[in-house]
């Protein structure tokens, strides 16, 4: 029987939700050509896991071993490659995110597969692999052809398709033995630090106003600043303005940042990056002011002023005040 | 420490209009400004602050064509001692697979402690070069690198991870590491320091020099095949709202005072 393989990622003891992504697509990929899906776990106690995995996927394969606790590039990709080499999948998915862009290149290299990364979706027709990925900072889609590899690994944005079906009948989980002669010498984890700990708790706020790239210098932060008091919102930003530590880690809104859920977020200079937007996708109401017409932003926003920030904002201020009778 | 970064230089793209060009296999440059892509321009200065906290050297690699150079002049104006243009025709087509080798086979042929890279590419945005580069070289990596602190053999160092949360890792030199953007302030480079870098020799590698054949590099060693490219639909949801500045903020308080957020 041909397979689909999937692998699951968790983080401290808990499946990460990229991993049903994987596993809806993975299903679909597996109808179409007619294979079992098939779900990898490798970790440290994660029978629990393997259960709530055997509810989405035919067959669960996991490999348990005190190395596999916590993710190890090296000590995955020596696991995962003996898995691929010898049953040598349709195709392998795993998820875009820190732990895929970690392991899946090396991995890749080293099975002499094809990667595709960061894909929206992919296809299989027959023998042939394509998938459809963003470039140019995801204002441009290609639609890629993979070739000129025995194996195929794809790596999966978060959030694009539908949610898996779990099933009736739970598949099989299997347990396989580790290959790992011991621990990874030259690669040891340490420890888990939160980078975003700070004064205040943006995933919180109901109205918030979130400042980019676009502010241009950090003497212009306190114009938008004004505009969150004014509105009784929380300030927080895009991720260029914490690389340039204009503002502290704790306001970035993105993937890497915090997620949140306002009534309101009013993106001012903010271009859209995917990183950024997948983080507002609860707002209730999104509203862009961007110069750039172009900017990704407006995708998303249910309002949209195309103008200069510099002369948008103290007007809106100038109304907000007046609206609420000169208070 | 003797250091190798790699660096691509990428059109940017905030604010141009985007044209797909004739064919679909590419976009419109020309009306396009280039510049260093911007995560390989926080993997240069990473460099030159471990240089100059602990001697050594830096060698700045890039892949393209004959204006890839000024990515190159960049590099050695903010500090890097060395650099190397890999360039043959037969890399046109290449994706990260076939740039990967290439620099694999380039960063073989010099001494290194380790080899630092941007996390991905604005242009690309693949973010599989380095990690398949360290495995090609056989040596370790770590991606999305937010802070290095080198320790004799060893560097530690932080990854980024989802939600705000970082991993610190041992790893043994040497090391690749590919350096997310934020982990320093790229230092400001003027253009009387590029004049001043204008002569120094840039060592340039064919094929040939690096021991490659046709076939591994360009399209034809390419794994990934682009067969259109196409600006993605813009969503039906939202309003843009229109006016002068005046009647789009009055519209949009509107908007907000209709909700209730103004009470």
């Amino acid at each position: 029987m041909k397979e689909v393989i999937v692998l699951a990622e968790h983080r401290r003891g808990e499946l990460r939700d990229i991993t049903l992504d994987l596993l809806a697509k993975g299903r679909q990929l597996a109808e179409k050509s007619g294979a079992d899906l098939v779900a990898v776990v490798l970790g440290r106690g994660v029978e629990g896991l393997s259960v709530t995995l055997a509810g989405y996927a035919d067959r669960v394969l996991v490999v348990e071993g005190d190395s596999l606790q916590n993710f190890n590039s090296d000590a995955y990709q020596t696991e995962l490659a003996q898995i691929i080499a010898e049953r040598q999948p349709l195709i392998t998915l795993i998820g875009h995110t820190a732990f895929g862009l970690d392991l899946a290149p090396s991995l890749a290299t080293q099975l002499d597969a094809a990667l595709v990364t960061d894909c929206v979706d992919v296809d299989i027709d027959g023998e042939r692999v394509t998938a459809v990925r963003p470039t140019y900072g995801g204002r441009v889609r290609a639609s890629v052809a993979l070739r000129g590899a025995a194996n195929r690994i794809a790596t999966i944005q978060s959030g694009n398709g539908p949610s898996p079906q779990a099933r009736d009948n739970g598949g099989e989980i299997v347990k396989l033995p580790s290959r790992l002669a011991g621990d990874i010498p030259f690669k040891k984890f340490l420890e888990y630090v939160d980078s975003s700990a700070g004064e205040v708790d943006i995933s919180q706020g109901e109205i918030i106003v979130s400042v980019g790239r676009g502010i241009g210098d950090p003497k212009n932060i306190p114009l938008v600043e004004d505009l969150a008091a004014t509105l009784g919102g929380v300030l927080a930003c895009s991720r260029p303005v914490v690389d340039k530590k204009w503002l502290p880690k704790a306001r970035q809104v993105g993937i890497s940042g915090k997620t949140v859920q306002p009534k309101l977020y009013l993106a001012i200079g903010i271009s859209g990056a995917f990183q950024h937007v997948s983080a507002i996708k609860n707002a209730g109401m999104v509203v862009a002011i961007n110069k750039d017409p172009n900017a990704p932003i407006f995708r998303v926003a249910d309002y949209g002023i195309v103008g200069d920030l510099f002369t948008v904002v103290p007007a809106l201020k100038e109304r907000i005040v007046k609206a609420r009778g000169g208070k | 420490m003797d250091i190798v970064v790699c660096v691509k230089r990428v059109p940017d793209l905030a604010e141009a209009d985007i044209v797909i060009a004739k064919g679909q296999r590419d976009i419109e440059k020309d009306d396009l400004v280039f510049d260093i892509n911007e995560w390989d321009s926080y993997a240069v200065e990473e460099a030159v602050l471990i240089k100059e906290k602990l001697g050594g050297s830096v060698t700045a690699i890039t892949l393209g064509d004959d204006d890839a150079e000024e990515v190159l002049r960049r590099a050695l104006a903010v500090g890097a001692d060395n650099a190397i243009h890999l360039s043959d025709d037969a890399f046109e087509g290449g994706d990260a697979y076939t740039t990967a080798r290439a620099l694999a086979a380039a960063v073989r042929k010099i001494p290194f402690d380790l080899v630092l890279t941007g996390a991905q590419a604005g242009d690309d945005g693949y973010g599989q070069v380095g990690a398949t580069l360290a495995e090609m070289l056989g040596i370790p990596h770590a991606t999305l690198v937010t802070s290095i602190e080198v320790m004799g053999k060893v560097v530690r160092v932080h990854r980024e991870l989802e939600a705000g949360l970082e991993e610190v890792l041992d790893i043994e030199l040497p090391a690749m590491l590919t350096i997310q953007t934020g982990i320093n302030e790229p230092r400001y480079v003027s253009i009387a320091g590029i004049r001043r870098v204008a002569k120094r020799e840039i060592e340039m590698l064919g094929i040939k020099d690096l021991g490659l054949g046709e076939a591994e590099v360009g399209a034809d060693g390419a794994r990934l095949e682009i067969e259109k490219l196409f600006i993605p639909p813009a969503s039906q949801k939202g309003e843009i709202l229109q006016g002068s500045t005046d009647a789009v903020a009055e519209k949009l308080v509107g908007i907000f005072a209709s909700k209730g957020w103004l009470a």
